[in-house]
This record gives structure tokens, sequence and C-alpha cells, in this order.
């Protein structure tokens, strides 16, 4: 097996046709390891999200090939893309997406239930919930409906939700931009805990104090990388002052 | 997703929203309680016809004039009919019977015993009654060939006609006055109560004679028989009888047997005439009971699209975590069918119910279909099914981007 997690070569979105076509991306190569954390910055309509949700497997590209753990799943069909999704993708939404008349566990059971290898019984999902919700720091909220939890504990559900399935990748969408502050800083820190543990995460984000945390950022401008630096550099830090 | 947990999810979509299922379910509970009813009313209908017709006594083969032929006032001798000597020749020459019996009927005051009825059924008979109606004497005795052979002006009392008139004294013997005639009483039927519209017992007997000189009139064909019973041995002489009578009144009426003016029917001709006119009476409310499923369907499809269009965003959610198009198309589907089959199985309750209430209630005779239940069950999930399946395609049809994007 590759080391590469994401791979993607010549990656071109294009939105429309003739004059009204809208390139969202343009010739986007990416090549992201295993167990890398990589923040995704760039302005407004720089082609971030259309980004994430290709490699998301939630879209495809209009051309390009993009190769997730090895496999070319740039023209997979729709049901093998979402068993992709399942199996080895964790998203992260800005709006959380919870199921709102659903308990936390309930909401976190739900990738489980649409698994197809490794079919878990109910228990089984259930427990796995309680245990995924508990690593988040939410044991004492399992019961609870999103409408009974903070903003920062509906975006650790959703965490916990993305990685049920014990997924390669993290797929995060301005995971903080729905936070005040302190909130955020604790969604970092999670998401920081779970690329300790060696999960690939790749967020996007408006926030360098945000993007401090990655250990890689990214640039986007009009569907093109223009930079792409190893954090630490003191470049990224001098800009958030 | 497995298809047990398809439902479980399918089932709590359902339950976010209990008023609007009920509300959907409705028409779909109209629809089926109607059809179970209709057809319980229909085939009650049926039963209780056939139970009138079999109530005028066993093994009847019914004389009726033809009015194909002749119709009334015309063809040869008159109007169409038999007369008193047409019945005398079939209770002489026709072997294998009990019996027959003629009846006309006049409406006439009766007075007797110092009290005066108004209204009777005066109905003018042969001896035949008794044993072709299985209706028996309890006093004296009743009306014999010769009384109508002699125009005897007697009179055998039905039960409660004999109460009222005379209470506890006999009248077997007393003089009543039928119109302006008087009359001797002879004798006192037996109760018997009411069968079908007819009630025995308020009824006056006297010789067919007698009432055809003293109550019609000649030129009107008041001396002719509209319809005689004749009463077979058992089920087994009944083709010979039938065939002795078509000869006997073709010969006495001088026509050809092959077009005879006038027509044999058995209770089993005549329930089997009435069923098909209940059948037609059926099918109409088939199709209204089946119009107002199609209705229930149509609100089925309603809700339901309302719904995918809520949940836009739910089916987006769950695409991104891993549903694939058939599992949401399934979860729809599934609402819709579990919509239509719970509306199903609270519309056969209450069809059974509804149905046991009228016969309960004595408004109308009804008798459930046993296969109506089944079939209400099979209509309802078709329904559901069919107005199903544009929403759920609909919905599995998403594009989880855009789903997930809309508000
Ligand atoms: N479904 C679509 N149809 C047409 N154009 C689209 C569609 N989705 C995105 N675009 C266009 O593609 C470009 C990139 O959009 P994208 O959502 O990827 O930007 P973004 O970098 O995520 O922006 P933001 O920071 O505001 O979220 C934009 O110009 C947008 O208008
Ligand atoms: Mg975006």
């Amino acid at each position: 097996m590759t080391r590469l997690s994401i791979e993607t070569t010549e990656l071109t979105k294009v939105y429309g046709t003739g004059e009204a076509a809208v390139h969202a991306l343009r010739s986007v190569a990416l090549q992201i390891q295993r167990g890398e954390f990589v923040a995704v910055m760039g302005p407004s309509g720089s082609g971030k999200s259309t980004l994430m949700n290709i490699i998301g497997c939630l879209d495809r590209p209009t051309s390009g090939s993009y190769v997730l753990d090895g496999e070319d799943v740039s023209q997979l069909s729709k049901d093998m893309l979402a068993d992709v999704r399942n199996r080895q993708i964790g998203f992260v939404f800005q709006s959380y997406n919870l199921l709102p008349r659903m308990s936390a566990a309930k909401n976190v059971m739900l990738p489980l239930l649409y698994s197809r290898n490794g079919h878990l019984s109910d228990r089984e999902c259930y427990e796995r919930a309680i245990a995924v919700l508990e690593s988040v720091g939410l044991g004492d909220r399992v019961h609870h409906r999103p409408s009974e939890l903070s903003g920062g504990q509906q975006q650790r559900v959703a965490i916990a939700r993305a990685l049920a399935n014990y997924p390669s990748i993290i797929l995060a969408d301005e995971p903080t931009g729905n936070l005040d502050s302190a909130s955020g800083e604790e969604i970092m820190e999670l998401l920081g805990q779970l690329h300790k543990q060696g999960t690939t995460i790749v967020m996007v984000t408006h926030d360098f104090k945000s993007a401090e945390h990655a250990e890689r950022i990214i640039h986007l401008l009009d569907g093109r990388i223009v930079s792409d630096e190893l954090n630490g550099a003191e470049s990224v830090r001098e800009k958030s002052r | 997703m497995s298809f047990g947990r398809t439902l479980k999810v399918a089932w709590e979509g359902l339950t976010l929203n209990k008023v609007r299922s009920v509300l959907t379910m409705l028409g779909v509970i109209i629809g089926v309680a109607a059809v179970i009813v209709m057809l319980a009313v229909s085939s009650g209908a049926e039963a209780e016809i056939a139970d009138q017709i079999n109530a005028l006594g066993p093994n009847l083969v019914m004389v009726m004039p033809s009015f194909s032929r002749g119709g009334l006032g015309g063809g040869q001798g008159g109007p169409p009919g038999l007369s008193y000597d047409d019945i005398e020749a079939i209770a002489h020459d026709v072997t294998g019977i009990n019996g027959v019996a003629a009846e006309q009927t006049t409406i006439q005051t009766v007075s007797g015993g110092g009290t005066t009825l108004e209204s009777i059924s005066i109905v003018g008979t042969t001896a035949g009654l008794p044993e072709v109606r299985e209706y028996a004497v309890a006093e004296g005795r009743f009306l014999s060939e010769e009384d109508n052979a002699r125009t005897n002006r007697v009179a055998v009392l039905g039960y409660s006609v004999a109460q009222e008139l005379f209470a506890d004294q006999s009248p077997v013997g007393q003089k009543i006055k039928i119109g302006s005639t008087q009359f001797t009483v002879i004798g006192v039927m037996k109760e018997k109560g009411v069968v079908g519209t007819t009630d025995y017992d308020g009824r006056v007997y006297i010789p067919i004679t007698v009432l055809f000189k003293k109550y019609t009139s000649s030129r009107l064909g008041g001396d002719k028989v509209r319809l005689a019973y004749v009463s077979a041995e058992s089920k087994d002489t009944m083709d010979s009888v039938m065939s002795q009578l078509t000869t006997l009144l073709s010969q006495r009426h001088d026509v050809d047997p092959a077009a005879p003016d006038f027509n044999l029917m058995t209770q089993d001709s005549i329930i089997d005439t009435a069923a098909s006119t209940t059948e037609t009476f059926r099918d109409l409310l088939a199709w209204v009971a089946a119009v107002s499923l199609l209705v229930g369907g149509i609100g089925i499809m309603n809700i339901m699209l309302v719904s995918v269009t809520e949940r836009t965003r739910e089916i987006g959610l769950r695409q991104a975590l891993g549903a694939r198009p058939r599992d949401v198309q399934l979860q729809f589907l599934l609402e819709a069918v579990t919509l239509s089959l719970a509306g199903g199985l609270v519309g056969v309750l209450l069809g059974v119910g509804g149905s046991r209430l009228f016969n309960a209630v004595g408004s109308m005779r009804t008798e459930l279909v046993p296969a109506s239940i089944p079939l209400a069950f099979v209509a309802a999930a078709a329904v559901g099914i069919f107005f199903g399946y544009y929403p759920a395609t609909k919905a599995a049809q998403l594009d989880p981007i855009e789903a997930l994007r809309r508000e």
C-alpha cells in the first residue's frame, strides 16, 4: 500500500457551460501523506469547498484523476462512492448537520447503520457510539438531543459521528466557523489529538489561529494552489498578527 | 442498509410527525373501510333476498303471466294470467306436487265481534296454501276446493286479526263483514309472524273465486291470477313438475310450448336474477371505494413530496454518511407503504366494526366478505408502492452537495 492518502492530478471542476462556465478548480495537483494534518485556506469562492467535496467523494471532477488510498475513485459509480464515503471518510461540517430529533448516540450511530462490510449488531453499534462519544469527552451527553447541547458540544458529536466507522481521513469544512473562539479552540485540540493518533485530516478554515494546529497549509486562489508550505514557517504567524 | 433497519428508520420518520402521518392515512383508512363495508352491505342484501325468497316455502315453482307476449289487455282471450280453472287443473293433473296456491290480494275494512279493523289485506287463495307456505291451521279448517268451486263466503283469519276481533272468544262459526259482504269464519291460522315484508298474521284468507266475484273487476283482468305457487314434493321432482306445467298450461291456453304466455321460475332462478342486480350495485360501490383509495394514495404522494422537500438536508447528510440512492429510496418507499398499510389495518378494523354495527343496530343486514380483508391489504400496499415510488425516487436522485447546502 502506498503511503499517499490523497493524490490528485490535473483535477478540474467546471460548473455550467459556455459563457456561464465557472472554473472552480483548475488543474489542481495535490498529494497528502497518510497521517498529515492539512489546512486549506483562501478567499471566498476560491474553490476550497469544491476541492473538499471531490476529495470527500461527494462530487466527481470534470477531468483529472483522484486516487484515494491507492484507488482511483474519480469515476466510480454513485453506489461505490457512497461506500467509499462510508468506510474511508469522516465529514465534519460547519453547521454540524446533526439530525435534530435524535440523541447524540443515535446521530453517531448513523454511519454504522449504512456500513456494508463488517456489519455490526444494533447493540454493537450502540456501544461503539458510546465509546466514540466518550473519546470526544461527551460520555455524559449520550442521550441528549442536539438542541440540548452547546455549539461546541454539537460539533464534537459531529466529530464523533465522523469517527464512528474509523475512517482513514477526516474532512472538515470550516469546522469552527460557527463557534466562539474558546469552543473553536477545543475543537481544534480534538482534531490535533486525532492527528496524533494517525488520522489524516484535511480542514478548510478562514482562521489563521485554527490553521496553526495543522502541519501544512495550502492556499487556494481562483481554483489554483498558490502556496503549499509546512507550518512553523514564520510567515504564517506573521500574517495572523 | 438492511431492510429491517431501513424499516426502523422509516418508522422513526413517520413518528416524528404523528398528526400529519395520521391525517395522511385517513384517505386510505376511509377507502379501505368503504371497500369492506360496501362489500358487506351488498352481500348482506343478497343474503336477505335469498332468505326472503326461500321463506316463501320449499321447492317452489312460480307461474307468472308473460308480459312480453300479449301484455296487459292484449293477446288471446283478454289479459294474461291464470284462471281459477287453470289452478284447479294444475292441482289435479300435475304429479309430484304438494299443492298449488294462487294469491290475489285486496285491501278492505273488516268488522266482527263488535270491532272494526281498517285496511286489512284480504287474500283470495286456494286450498293448497297451507302446504305450499308451510302455514298450518290452529282452529277449525282451511278453505277447501269446494269453497272455491261454490264461491262459499267463508273466511280464515290470521292469528292477530282473530285476536283483535274476537279476543278470547272462539271465532269459528262467527260472522264477519269484509267490506259490505258477510262471511262465516271457518278457521284461524297459527301464528307465523312477518316473513320478508309479509305479515301473515294480519291477513284474512277467503276463496279466490269469491274475491274475483266480489272485489275485483273482470274487465280489468280481475279474474286472472298474476302469480301461482306450485310446491314440488322435492328438489328431484322440480324438473318434471316444470315440464308438466309447461305442457298443461300451453294446452289450456292454446299456445306453442316453445313460446308460452307464462313464465316458470324457481327460487334459485329468482335468487340468481337478484344476485346479478346486486352485483351491478356492488361493482358500482367497488368503484366508489376504489376512487376513495386513489384519493388516499394521492394524499400519500403529496405528503411524501412535502416530506422529501422538508428533509432534503437530512437526505444529503445520510448520503454523505454512506447512504446509497437505493437506501434513500427504500426509506421513503417504506414510509409510504407503512402509511398505507397502517391505514389499511385501521381501515379493516373500522370496516369490520362498522359492518358489525350496522347489523347490530338492525338498520341494515351486512355479511362480511372474508376475501375483502386480504384484498383491502393488497390494495393498500399497492397504493403505497405506487404513490410512494415517485417521491422516493426523487429523494434518491438528490445530489448530496446540493441537498446539504439546502436550508
Ligand atoms: N453548484 C454550483 N454551480 C455553479 N457554480 C458553483 C457551484 N458550486 C460552487 N460554484 C462556484 O465555484 C466557485 C468555488 O466555490 P466554492 O464553494 O468551492 O468556494 P469556497 O472557496 O468554498 O468559498 P467559501 O469560502 O465562501 O466557502 C465559486 O465561484 C462558486 O460560485
Ligand atoms: Mg466553502
